[in-house]
């Protein structure tokens, strides 16, 4: 008989799953976590300045100008929201497929959803130059008429799709929460950290009636947010497939844009997973290899989508006829430009390929270096989707190129110390892996394979 | 006594007295419950650090109503978004965009479709604590590691059929490991 391997390692009861899982918000951190810190802190502070600059002195310090008027920005906004996806995809959709090996990171990948989402909103604000005057994109009424914003514009439907995202994502990932809070809260010896801790759990006692209602709604968030994740990259990818610029004007693009996303998201995962097994080693025993493996296999998965999109838009420019959309495909993968184009392919197709073999899936430092290599990738994809379709359109005299600044490197690197330090405070603060939820699945594998305990 | 605390009194909201059981086998918690729910009591309350399978049928729980509360805001999200867009576009300031109709009704859809999302899913929470009576001040706690590995099931002293004595010996039958007198 084949048995399921268990999800979570070494025996644990329900007394020492709590133990563990708490003991990185009751212990303090050692010099790992503050060097870590300071670097996120660096990155932030380039961040600021590089945005600071910005908004001060106006978008012509960063590369764009005519004809690449989306660059960075736009780019780095697409790359962060489809970080996002993954943890969507973990802690909802995963959760419909009773994939019971999500317990163990959904609540780490929805704080990356919920960071991810909210290092992207900053970038669209700033792109317009005046984020003083951001609400302007919301339908507020106003002493102009009132005028009301273009509901058929894409970019309007990118604000509502955004917005509501980050707001149902950051609503589900409290709510998960709520349980874990209140562990936190009767464990707390300080008087402190019992208040604050019991003011976070809005004073929840796990009694049989809230936990009846607590599952539903936990369900229908699910339930809700499958639907509002694919919906939120299909918009993104509006920004581009409804204007008519040859490269962007594709029907591909929703499957394709979503598709990318789950396959980033992984990875930057497998990516902060792998730094957290090795910085807290009591969760090796819950965020196992084979938890590791799962998602090699999914980004495996979603890579070759990615792949195979990048093919069909080639066959499809070929196919229509239409010379203009030729032109592009061949001036991405050999024009001025093709440098992006190559990385974007070599990140994406080729090297996830390792991934077929069960010892690149299951050794860390392997994962660890082709997740990155992932992430980089899916950076250019963006790139070479915005900037190689604008730099050169229909006429030949309105050709250019796009030339970053240091402000362009500034506002790309330093996003990731936003990121890392939300993520960082995070760890210290909540519960980094679902206590609650890791309890119902501690018999996984651990009676020959028939997972039923009655 | 600091301000804090003063706030935290006068927050906290009123507990009940009862008999309370203590378990750290929880499938023995669920057989009790069915016990205790046939000796006629009604108001009793199971407590575990996570949710319970069989708790429910033992102890009578009906299937949660939420999912209506979800469709029904679901609904008026779907109504509200068709019907913002349509005011917006066809009818207090109608601007000719692109050529297109006034009422845009494909172009409209993703606006309606986020609407009815966030309706349903910021419905369905208020509805949980609402039904939870959550937040709540510092309510009384039988045990903190009712929150880590311990089971317990509190039984109101105002109960149908309160009878301490007797309740105490199905708890204790059924794998208590402690019965006491709590507020809960």
């Amino acid at each position: 008989m084949i048995s399921r391997s268990p999800l979570i390692l070494n025996n644990k009861n329900y007394e020492s799953v709590t133990k563990d899982i708490c003991s990185l918000v009751e212990s303090v951190p050692g010099p790992a976590y503050f060097l870590g810190m300071g670097g996120a802190q660096l990155l932030l502070g380039l961040y600021l300045f590089a945005q600071g600059m910005i908004v001060w002195y106006g978008m012509g310090m960063m590369g764009v100008n005519h004809p690449v008027g989306w660059g960075t920005d736009i780019v780095t906004f697409v790359f962060w929201i489809g970080i996002g996806h993954a943890g969507t995809l973990i802690s909802a959709v995963l959760f419909l497929f009773r994939q019971k090996w999500r317990t163990s990171i959904a609540r780490s990948a929805e704080a990356m959803t919920v960071f991810a989402v909210m290092t992207a909103g900053t970038f669209p604000v700033l792109h317009t130059g005046r984020p003083w005057l951001a609400y302007w994109l919301l339908p507020y009424p106003n002493q102009r008429g009132p005028l009301w914003v273009n509901f058929r514009s894409p970019l309007v439907w990118d604000v509502f799709a955004v917005s509501t995202y980050a707001t149902v994502s950051a609503v589900f990932w409290y709510i998960g929460m709520v349980p874990d809070l209140a562990s936190i809260r009767d464990r707390a010896v300080n008087k402190w950290r019992k208040r604050l801790y019991g003011l976070a759990s809005l004073g929840w006692r796990g009694t049989a009636r809230n936990w009846n209602h607590y599952e539903m709604v936990y369900m229908l968030l699910c339930g809700l947010s499958t639907p509002l994740v694919l919906s939120v990259h299909s918009i993104v990818s509006f920004d581009f497939a409804v204007s008519s610029l040859p490269g962007w004007h594709t029907t591909i693009f929703p499957p394709y844009f979503v598709a990318g996303a789950i396959f980033s998201g992984f990875a930057m995962v497998v990516t902060l997973m792998s730094i957290v097994r090795e910085v807290v080693p009591v969760f090796k025993d819950y965020i196992t290899l084979d938890h590791m493996e799962a998602m090699n296999k999914i980004i495996m998965t979603t890579g070759l989508m990615v792949g195979y999109a990048y093919g069909s838009e080639f066959f499809i420019a070929w196919y229509s006829g239409d010379e203009y959309e030729q032109y592009v495909f061949l001036n991405r993968a050999f024009g001025p430009m093709s440098w992006s184009y190559w990385i974007m392919i070599s990140c994406n197709v080729f090297i996830p390929q390792l991934f077929w073999f069960r010892y690149f899936r299951r050794n860390i430092p392997w994962m660890f270096v082709i997740s990155i290599f992932v992430n980089i990738g899916m950076w250019f994809e963006r790139f070479v989707i915005t900037v190689t379709s604008l730099h050169r359109d229909f006429l030949p005299s309105n050709w250019g190129l796009w030339i970053p600044t240091f402000y362009d490197f500034g506002a790309l690197f330093g996003s990731f110390g936003l990121f890392f330090t939300l993520f960082l405070i995070y760890i210290r603060l909540m519960p980094a892996i679902s206590i609650a939820e890791v309890k119902t699945v501690l018999t996984v594998g651990h009676d020959g394979g028939n997972h039923g305990h009655h | 006594m600091d301000i804090i605390e003063k706030l935290i009194q006068a927050g906290r909201p009123k507990s009940k007295r009862g008999l309370a059981g203590i378990w750290l086998d929880e499938h023995k918690l669920v057989e009790a419950a069915a016990k205790v729910r046939a000796s006629g009591c009604t108001k009793f309350e199971a407590i575990s650090p996570f949710p319970l399978h069989g708790i429910d049928e033992a102890m009578g729980l009906p299937f949660s109503w939420i999912p209506w509360v979800t469709l029904v805001f679901g609904l008026s999200g779907c109504a509200f978004g068709t019907w913002f867009t349509w005011w917006c576009s066809a009818v207090d300031w109608p601007l000719v965009i692109g050529g297109k109709p006034m009422w845009s009704l494909p172009a409209f859809i993703p606006i309606i479709f986020e609407c009815t999302i966030l309706f349903s899913a910021l419905a369905s929470v208020g509805a949980l604590l609402g039904i939870c009576g959550l937040p709540q001040v510092d309510p009384p706690v039988i045990d903190p590691a009712l929150t880590s590995h311990k089971f317990a099931i509190f039984i109101p002293e105002d109960d149908t059929s309160f009878n301490s004595a007797a309740l105490e010996k199905i708890m204790k039958d059924h794998g208590a490991i402690e019965v006491k007198r709590a507020e809960y």
